[in-house]
């Protein structure tokens, strides 16, 4: 019954033209006259304690105009309020190789580069951690003194009766599962331009999805009333998670501004994005299950460790989310969750798209594809069977309102001709099934607050053109062109009369951030609500005007009509001119704020988790598997996702295959690899994102289950798909050649060996292959 | 640091500069001429967001100096359409998905160009191999694809309203 003209369509991104004629400007395309550049020493130490350091050299290189230490802002911070362990500049000890130690804001980038190497630093290493197993059995000589056994969080939560109902179980597995850690590796290497401006107010451009926590975390560490600070979102050039949160040289550029009183620029070298990092951590997981003979999953059983590097960042959170999507994507009725995030001394690991849940999901599918064969079922049927019946509360108090994975089951199966294939492709070929889950949005805010995560205004002037205001944070996700659709849809206008404002503290309201896949859900709804506030105010004076009932007027193409008798309207641009007329001014508002009833239980860490809705992906990745080289080639994955609604369905589209693209490259080929907390691959040639002769045919199919609260019915697109890719794989490399890999990313080389090690027991069985 | 004076032709126009003997094409292009389009994402040349065209080759801008680029016909993303125009594999970049964050899209462009100019009509296993030096984090590829289909389109309209009996024949 669908009547609406803009969503649903298919609208390039609005900001597509600046990107592709090069004229968009993102954060270290900007220049100012006289702008100082600045360059951060970091710490060649894993774990030192500071014993002096030296700056007088380098502030006596003639164009260094300040060098600073922790000294000079030593306001503790961190994007969780209980997680306040970063400081601009370490204080007292470095704790990771790349550990911020000081900093310099010279008049060219070689000059700051030239005083970084006159800093002189006495350092007194200490005993380090790199293995999060050996870090946590540590009795002394802690990371951080106010965490014993250098345990950042633990959580341990259980649901229903686990333990019966795995001994009552018909088939029952426990495996250990590794998943590598992984950057975000964005194309735009971060940058920020801090400015001090005349009056003494500090503006900040910034490559941040978060410009809100920037602003609030500014203020703390500058020590500068949040009035006094403007923090500005120019074109990000992706983020993944990695500008989610406040990154060391946002706040390092503030306070070399505020010390320089000068503009200065501080832009990441990609060695320096690979130690910021802040990307999916080294996943540990003990997972058991049990099914029944029919499929049934009887109980799932985790424990969980993440190796977070050296602070905590969003540790907490991220442990909390591995334990929430653990099993509340099916029906499971008992379920046992140990989660242990774990300091070590290497760089901080953070939020990445799927956020805490993708490794854990890698290791659930995993092993339920294990058990399926154990029973002698069809993967996709032993889905099918623990489905939920939404809508309906997960047994760890997660409401799910829509729930489209049914449907994404059975147009992947149908797509991919999982049942003309699956089992008879002949040996090295083969087909996996796997499904995810992931929010549209946190229920809970980071920091506790009753504000709304999101609100908007609208603004319409005698040009009638519609200037939205919000802070919502483009990064190349099309949120900006997702709120233009929607304020024109609802408006009945064309989506070039709506003009956006976005991502400017000092011209928009808050929006909490681009993270957890909220925009689209909290943001689209915020602006549903101030185009119909506008709409209201608009349609009040043309009532008048026409002479009829206000509730009878409706918005169609640019013009207001009303239902009873059409011969009644008005245009749009006459519509304005009268409302302005009656009213003097039209401005409308919107907000955003999930219902109680979506914010979870009342134990500890159930605020993680809780969503206002859930997207669901199901896929099917088939692969050719080389036996004598152990080389794993993806031919096609197929992928699924319910979004609710797509409301620019190329953008979903785009979404919902990087994600694929992005899992398949965790999958089989990228790790950051480690050694005594130096990173031994910290460039793009070294740490491989597939390129497009890695990268197969990806096909996306968009399932609407027409959620009630999301906007039009949407909800997230742009994570959940992710997760189930690398499950996807690992079960079609089975299928291709009966071997197992419960490590990531799955090389070649651990192929080789299994697939020989596995011929190794069947010769002395005497079997065959 | 003392500087020399280097002639460049960027995007059509001469220009004369007095730079540092070492610095790089990328940096001059960026800072001396503020054609800030071609970007600057790896420092290994390994990711292809600061290719530019040398005499319709694309070439990586970050391991060049500029300096050896004196003879040369340079075009760089702002330049492969006349002012205020897009070509066609801009249009097909915006309009089919092409660019998500948009960072690599320029050295997609000047390498998506390059093709389009020597091969009006590729195959997709064409398209694959001539844009496997660029890295694209955001899109998995499939719509840079259809964004290089789609400017194939627009050149065949393109030519044939420009063919010399095009307008004759109706």
């Amino acid at each position: 019954m669908s009547t609406n003209t803009i969503i649903g369509k298919s609208m390039p991104l609005a900001d597509a033209p600046g990107k592709v004629t090069g004229h968009g400007k993102y954060a270290d395309d900007l220049a100012v006259a006289g702008m100082l550049h600045g360059r951060i020493l970091h710490s060649p130490h894993a774990h030192a304690r500071i014993v002096a350091i030296r700056t007088e050299k380098a502030e006596a290189l003639p164009g260094v105009k300040a060098v600073i230490t922790g000294k000079d802002a030593p306001t503790p911070y961190g994007v969780l309020p209980i997680g306040h362990d970063e400081c601009t500049l370490a204080l007292d000890k470095a704790r990771y190789i790349g550990d911020n130690i000081a900093a310099v804001a010279a008049t060219t980038p070689e000059i700051a580069e030239q005083a970084l190497r006159l800093i002189e630093v006495d350092y007194e290493p200490l005993p380090a951690f790199f293995d999060p197993l050996e870090s946590m059995k540590a009795a002394s000589g802690w990371i951080h003194d106010t965490k014993p056994n250098n345990i950042e969080k633990e959580y341990h939560h259980e649901f229903g009766a686990p333990e019966a109902a795995l001994a009552a179980s018909d088939f029952v597995r426990e495996e250990r599962y590794y998943a590598g850690e992984i950057n975000h590796a964005a194309m735009e290497p971060h940058s920020t331009l801090a400015i001090w401006e005349p009056d003494d107010r500090l503006t900040v451009y910034s490559s941040t999805q978060v410009p809100y926590y920037l602003h609030r975390t500014l203020g703390e560490v500058c020590e500068m009333p949040m009035s006094q600070i403007r923090v500005i979102k120019p074109l990000v050039g992706g983020g993944f998670g990695g500008k989610s949160e406040v990154i060391p040289l946002e706040i390092t550029a503030g306070v070399l501004a505020k010390k320089t009183r000068q503009a200065v620029k501080i832009t990441y070298t990609r060695e320096e994005v690979f130690y910021a990092h802040r990307g999916r951590p080294i996943t540990i997981i003990e997972m058991k299950m049990g099914i029944t003979r029919t499929g049934k999953i009887t109980a799932v059983n985790a424990r969980v460790i993440q190796d977070g590097g050296a602070y905590c960042g969003y540790g907490p959170v991220t442990v909390l989310y591995a334990g929430a999507l653990l099993g509340a994507i099916y029906d499971i009725p008992s379920v046992h969750y140990d989660g242990f995030r774990v300091l070590t001394n290497k760089p901080v690991c953070g939020a990445m798209r799927g956020h805490g849940t993708v490794n854990v999901r890698f290791a659930f599918e995993a092993l339920l594809d294990a058990l399926a064969h154990d029973a002698k079922l069809d993967p996709a049927e032993v889905r099918r069977v623990n489905l939920l019946k939404a809508p309906c509360v997960t047994v760890n108090g997660l409401r799910v309102t829509s729930y489209g994975l049914p449907e994404c089951i059975e147009k992947v199966v149908e797509r991919s001709g999982w049942n003309e294939k699956r089992g008879k492709l002949p040996y090295g070929k083969g087909m996996g099934l796997a499904c995810s889950h992931y929010v549209s949005g946190a229920a809970n805010p980071v920091v506790r607050s009753n504000m709304p995560h999101t609100t908007v205004h609208l603004k319409i002037d005698r040009d009638a053109a519609v200037t939205l205001y919000s802070g919502a944070s483009e990064i190349g996700q099309g949120s900006d062109t997702m709120q233009i659709q929607i304020i024109a849809e609802t408006m009945g206008i064309h989506a070039k009369r709506v003009k956006l404002i976005a991502a400017d503290t000092e011209l928009t309201p808050v929006d909490l951030g681009s993270y957890s896949s909220r925009v689209t859900f909290m943001a689209g709804n915020a602006c549903i609500e101030a185009a119909k506030n506008m709409r209201a105010q608009i349609y009040c004076a043309v009532a008048k005007r026409l002479g009829c009932d206000a509730a009878d007027l409706e918005p169609r193409d640019e013009e207001i009509v009303c239902a009873k008798n059409s011969e009644l309207r008005m245009s749009f641009d006459k519509a304005v001119v009268a409302a302005i007329d009656f009213h003097g001014a039209l401005v409308a508002s919107g907000a955003y704020t999930p219902p109680e009833e979506s914010r979870g239980g009342k134990f500890k860490g159930a605020g993680v988790g809780p969503s206002p809705s859930y997207s669901y992906s199901a896929q099917v990745a088939e692969v050719t598997v080389d036996a004598e080289t152990g080389q794993v080639h993806v031919n096609r994955i197929v992928a699924a996702h319910d979004c609710g609604r797509a409301l620019n369905p190329l953008a979903v589209e785009g979404q919902v295959i990087g994600s694929v693209y992005m899992g398949m490259g965790q999958a089989l080929q990228e790790e950051m690899i480690w050694n005594n907390g130096r990173l031994m691959n910290p460039t793009l040639l070294e740490y491989r994102l597939p390129t497009t002769l890695e990268t197969p045919p990806i096909e996306c199919i968009i399932v609407e289950s027409h959620d009630p609260e999301g906007p039009f019915g949407a909800k997230e697109a742009g994570e959940g798909s992710l997760a189930a890719t690398i499950p996807a794989i690992a079960n079609a490399i089975y299928d291709a050649v009966g071997v197992r890999i419960n490590t990531l990313p799955i090389t070649p080389e651990k192929v080789l060996a299994a697939i020989q090690e596995k011929r190794k027991k069947a010769g002395r069985n005497g079997g065959a292959r | 640091m003392s500087k020399e004076l280097i002639l460049l032709s960027v995007n059509g126009e001469k220009r004369e500069l007095a730079v540092p003997a070492h610095k790089l094409l990328l940096d001059v292009l960026r800072e001396d001429l503020g054609l800030t389009g071609t970007k600057r994402a790896c420092d290994d040349s390994s990711c292809g967001a600061c290719a530019v065209m040398v005499d319709g080759v694309p070439m990586l801008s970050c391991v060049a100096i500029a300096s050896c680029y004196q003879e040369t016909e340079i075009t760089t993303v702002e330049g492969i359409a006349p002012p205020g125009m897009l070509d066609p594999v801009q249009s097909g970049w915006a309009d089919a998905g092409g660019s998500q964050c948009g960072f690599c899209s320029p050295g997609f462009l000047i390498s998506a160009k390059a093709l389009l100019d020597r091969n009006p009509n590729p195959t997709l296993d064409e398209i694959r191999e001539a844009l496997s030096s660029n890295l694209c984090r955001c899109t998995g590829y499939m719509q840079i694809y259809e964004s290089v289909k789609l400017a194939i389109e627009r050149g065949k309209e393109y030519r044939a309203a420009q063919a010399p009996n095009a307008g004759s024949r109706a």
